[in-house]
């Protein structure tokens, strides 16, 4: 059981304060969609939207084509796991399950056996007879998802449900929740403010700042080919390097870049005239230390190097000034305070406009 | 001199200056504190461990404030019980006061609480106001005026009249007259309502909302969220106007004239004991009784606590 969801010029304003600035969304049945942006960004609160737990100010919410503005939280089809759990703690974890069912007065045997597949799903069954204080972060957490899970909704909605949860158990719950959608199959929407939890987990992302949206599409779409700098700065991580850059000069086929010290020629146009101010950037994944493995970028000073096994981080500065980070496969020896020559491969390099859209 | 004495006499002539020693390091350390707690300590061991143990010791006797007291043993328990009619009316009218008040007022709180708590605007002043009545409501002004309100051409009365309605004199009909000290016991609301006021902003406004989500009713969220995590405070609550209850004194002093009438209808447990203490000068009588109405809110308290672990749900 899968639903559409689609969101039609949806604003949201607080009195004079419009926070949500006319959003258009298209999810598709069964996606799994994440909204992805920084802290006062608008994400939880279009989520809530969605929910039915903040009113819409404007544009429609559909669910399956059918407008669902004016229709209660209840009647919507959803389920939500929220950021705090929001399990009562004077019921017992068989009880949380079983609220939203004994709440619409379903049958005793369909209230049991729907908790029966909750909990085993969720591997949750020796712990249905205790209270929520008696269960660890991770536990709460499952009995959470077990509550949506039992009322089968059409459309699950997660609000930072990993937030509370220690590293670890974040990495182990993320795959679990991705396990479950593979498993379900229903539409899911997450909001989380960790874009590597938004990489790992979803079909499709949505970046969102200030009330819109930045850029949505697949994960892998938005690392390789961000919109905008701040798509850019916010997908990856490390983050992607930006240096301030001049365009020297281009032709039918390639462009020239003054950058960090050094000049740099593209085998593509940029939309950009010859002495525009534009800003370059490059993922920390994407230089080399390796003769021959691209175009020669810049000789840069190393800073500090963070070895972290599979991965070696190393922070330097280019011969104009500014901050650049490497991110190496593997373990390497770098002399702190030494010189290295850099290598970049162009056709994984972008170029944005004063405006920061890429050109 | 034996070389022994000579060593037990130093011994103790150590052991003495040793003791002077840590309690001049106890004085050095704690002396201020001690210094600070004096008032409170001569208020607490003056004013109140000193009467009780008296009163204790008087309940024993048949002390009557002008001759020595004679020990009595238990027949001031055992009058009670056995041969004083009044005392079982006293009973009646006070266990009848709690029953009824404690529920209604901390009800009303409640619903009062629970109207503040809808984000409304000027709330602390309507807190204020809400407030008033229970700083004024023990004072013998307030029971004054709630007599001019209750009695036959009392205010209440002028309004009943507007709609044809000739209403009894509250204060001086007996089945009306402790309804009265009832309806101004709930009246003074305003402490329990800050206390459930402050018990619902505890509640997480997620709990709301995923029962709203699982399509709970607002009666259904009060009944099944809002109550139950409410009972710590409720518990609470209920303790203390339980034994402010049955503590009551003054309304009934004031209404009544002292007398507890009309037909000891408004005669307090407390209102008896002082009948008994400073009306027919029987201390040792009416310490028995003051007594015997700590052992009872104590046994109130300690059955409240024992079953407290059915049904009052702590968060930790």
């Amino acid at each position: 059981m899968a639903a559409s969801v689609e969101l039609k010029k949806i604003r949201k304003s607080y009195g004079d304060v419009e926070v949500i600035h006319g959003i258009d969304l298209m999810i598709e049945p069964g996606e799994f969609t994440v909204f992805v942006g920084p802290s006062g960004c608008g994400k939880s609160t279009l989520l809530r939207m969605i929910a039915g737990l903040e009113p819409i100010t404007g544009g429609d919410m559909l669910i399956e084509g059918d407008r669902m503005n004016e229709v209660p939280a209840a009647k919507r089809g959803i389920a939500m796991v929220f950021q705090s759990y929001a399990l009562y703690p004077h019921m017992s974890v068989y009880k949380n399950l079983s609220f939203g069912l004994e709440t619409a007065r379903a049958p005793k045997e369909e209230i049991e056996r729907k908790v029966k597949r909750a909990a085993e799903i969720l591997q949750i069954e020796p712990l249905l007879q205790r209270k929520p204080k008696a269960l660890s972060g991770g536990q709460r957490q499952r009995v959470a998802i077990g509550r949506a899970i039992t009322r089968e909704p059409r459309l699950f909605l997660f609000d930072e449900p990993l937030s509370n949860l220690d590293a670890e158990l974040r990495v182990q719950m993320r795959v679990e929740i991705a396990k479950l959608h593979n498993d379900l199959g229903n539409t899911m929407i997450y909001v989380t403010h960790d874009q590597i939890e938004a990489m790992t987990m979803a079909d499709k992302i949505v970046v969102l700042s200030a009330g819109h949206i930045e850029q949505a599409g697949p994960p892998l779409e938005l690392y390789n080919n961000p919109k905008n700098l701040f798509v850019a700065g916010f997908i990856g991580s490390p983050k992607m390097n930006f240096l301030k850059a001049k365009v020297e000069g281009q032709d039918a086929g390639s462009a020239k870049l003054a950058v960090a010290g050094s000049s740099l020629t593209f085998d593509r146009k940029v939309n950009a005239s010859q002495g525009d101010e534009v800003t370059f950037g490059v993922r920390p994944e994407h230089i080399t230390i390796t003769e021959g493995s691209g175009k020669h970028f810049s000789t840069v000073t190393v800073d500090l190097v963070e070895h972290l096994g599979g991965q070696t981080i190393i922070y330097t500065t280019t011969p104009d000034g500014t901050a650049m980070t490497l991110a190496l496969e593997g373990q390497r020896e770098v002399p702190l305070g030494s010189q290295i020559e850099t290598y970049i491969d162009t056709k994984r390099c972008h170029v944005f406009n004063a405006a920061g859209d890429v050109v | 001199m034996t070389a022994s004495s000579l060593e037990s006499g130093s011994r103790g002539a150590g052991n003495k200056v040793g003791t002077r020693n840590v309690l001049a390091k106890i004085w050095q350390q704690d002396g201020p504190g001690y210094m600070f707690l004096l008032p409170w300590l001569i208020g607490f061991f003056g004013l109140t461990v000193g009467p009780m143990v008296t009163s204790l010791y008087l309940s024993f006797t048949d002390f009557d404030l002008l001759t020595d007291p004679n020990w009595v043993g238990a027949s001031n328990y055992v009058r009670m019980f056995t041969a004083d009619p009044k005392f079982a009316a006293a009973m009646r009218v006070t266990f009848f006061f709690v029953i009824f008040s404690v529920p209604l007022k901390l009800a009303f709180a409640l619903l009062v609480a629970m109207l503040l708590n809808r984000g409304l605007r000027g709330l602390p002043l309507y807190r204020a106001i809400f407030y008033l009545p229970s700083l004024l409501g023990t004072s013998v002004a307030i029971a004054i005026l709630w007599r001019q309100l209750f009695a036959g051409d009392g205010l209440v009365n002028q309004f009943l009249a507007n709609f044809g309605i000739d209403g009894p004199s509250w204060i001086s009909n007996p089945r009306y007259s402790l309804w009265t000290l009832i309806v101004l016991s709930v009246w003074q609301f305003g402490s329990p309502m800050i206390i459930f006021l402050a018990g619902l902003r505890q509640i997480p406004q997620d709990m709301y909302e995923a029962a709203s989500l699982d399509g709970a009713s607002k009666f259904r969220q009060f009944y099944k969220i809002t109550l139950p995590l409410l009972t710590p405070v409720v518990f609470f609550n209920a303790i203390v106007q339980t034994i402010e209850a049955f503590k009551s004194f003054t309304p009934a002093f004031v209404i009544s004239g002292g007398t507890g009438a009309p037909i000891n209808s408004t005669l307090f447990y407390t209102l008896y004991l002082y009948q008994e203490a400073f009306g027919f000068f029987r201390m040792g009588y009416a310490s028995a009784l003051a007594w015997f109405l700590l052992a009872m809110i104590a046994a109130f308290t300690a059955f409240s606590f024992l079953t407290s672990k059915y049904w009052v749900h702590y968060d930790d």
